[in-house]
């Protein structure tokens, strides 16, 4: 699927064409740059590499990478990614794909990493209900989980049951926003919604 | 980064010619709803209890007495529904949210008005 390299710059609200008011997340996606093309005769299947999200200062940039930008005639960039199923006919390596690969009210998914919220408790990471009360001789077990599974059969906790963990920062894909406005002026894009991660973190707009 | 938000904001969101009003004075806000197909205007009018924001995405309260039952309605400052705004009374409150309003009714519940000159 087609998509393109952003950065979240933050939220507003806007009205819609039916004049409700539209929570919206604006995304600035400057161009991408095409870095490489997998054809099915080369590399056994088919697909399109972009690199973008701003510029990635070249002391930080792997010398390897740096070899791979330079080969697209193209400057370093902070993220590289890669997607099958993106008609990479009409593009060649070194090619600038814009913001206007999207149009107004279209359905897009956004990928993003989420705000990292560190270790939690089960109330907040798994929405659970701890035990809601204080008295009945309860005790500093306000937000435990309770029972993880039956006693002796089967001896052992089923694997996947919810527990206390690391919460967020974690990959994050919102699916179905709809594109609200395109600005090329200055490669804004307006999305219904809210979008995973802090503002300035780099997201990915997948059509 | 701030910039581009308040880009958004100006060149997206139509910006209406408004009286200058603030909390304590009474307004009229008429207003158009959509009834199916048909577009019809009914106006609301009571005193402003805040307004609430920056920029053009404000908003402000009203509220009015509809019988003993206090009604309250939340307005986007910019809202393309709304027609016209009619400055009815402007008082003088010392606050800028008079939250303090709804707990009072009847004699109580005047606001002063604003002596001009």
């Amino acid at each position: 699927m087609p998509a393109l390299i952003g950065k979240k710059i933050g939220m507003t609200s806007i009205f819609g064409p039916d004049g409700k008011n539209v929570p919206c997340t604006v995304v600035e996606a400057l161009p991408n740059v095409v870095t490489q093309v997998r054809t099915q005769e080369v590399d056994g299947y088919q697909s399109l590499q972009i690199a973008g999200g701003g510029e990635r200062k070249e002391k930080n940039t792997p010398s390897a990478l740096k070899g791979h930008f330079k080969k697209a005639e193209t400057t370093p960039k902070k993220l590289v990614v890669e997607y099958k199923d993106f008609d990479n006919s009409q593009y060649a390596l070194g090619n600038e794909i814009s913001i206007e690969l999207f149009e107004e009210g279209e359905y897009v998914d956004v990928v993003g990493t989420s705000k990292g919220k560190g270790f939690q408790g089960v109330v907040k990471r798994h929405g659970f209900a701890g035990v809601m009360q204080a008295s009945h001789g309860q005790h500093n077990r306000l937000r435990a989980p309770g029972s993880i599974g039956a006693g002796s059969d089967p001896s052992r906790v089923f694997k996947g049951i919810r527990m206390a963990g690391q919460m967020g920062n974690k990959r994050t894909k919102i699916q179905n926003l709809i594109i609200m406005k395109v600005d090329k002026d200055k490669n804004l894009l307006v999305i219904s919604g809210s979008i995973p991660g802090p503002k300035n973190g780099l997201v990915i707009v997948e059509k | 980064m701030e910039d581009l938000i308040r880009y958004v904001q100006d060149t997206l969101i139509e910006k209406k010619e408004l009286p200058d009003f603030s909390a304590g004075d009474t307004i009229t806000v008429y207003y158009q709803i959509r009834e199916g197909q048909k577009v019809r205007t009914q106006f609301f009018k009571g005193v402003v209890l805040q307004r609430r924001g920056s920029g053009a995405t404000e908003t402000f309260t009203i509220r009015k007495m509809s019988g003993s039952v206090g009604v309250e309605r939340i307005f986007p400052l910019n809202a393309p529904a709304i027609e016209k705004i009619e400055m009815n009374r402007e008082g003088r409150v010392r606050r800028a949210r008079i939250f303090y309003q709804r707990e009072l009714t009847g004699k109580a519940a005047r606001i002063k008005e604003k002596r001009r000159g």
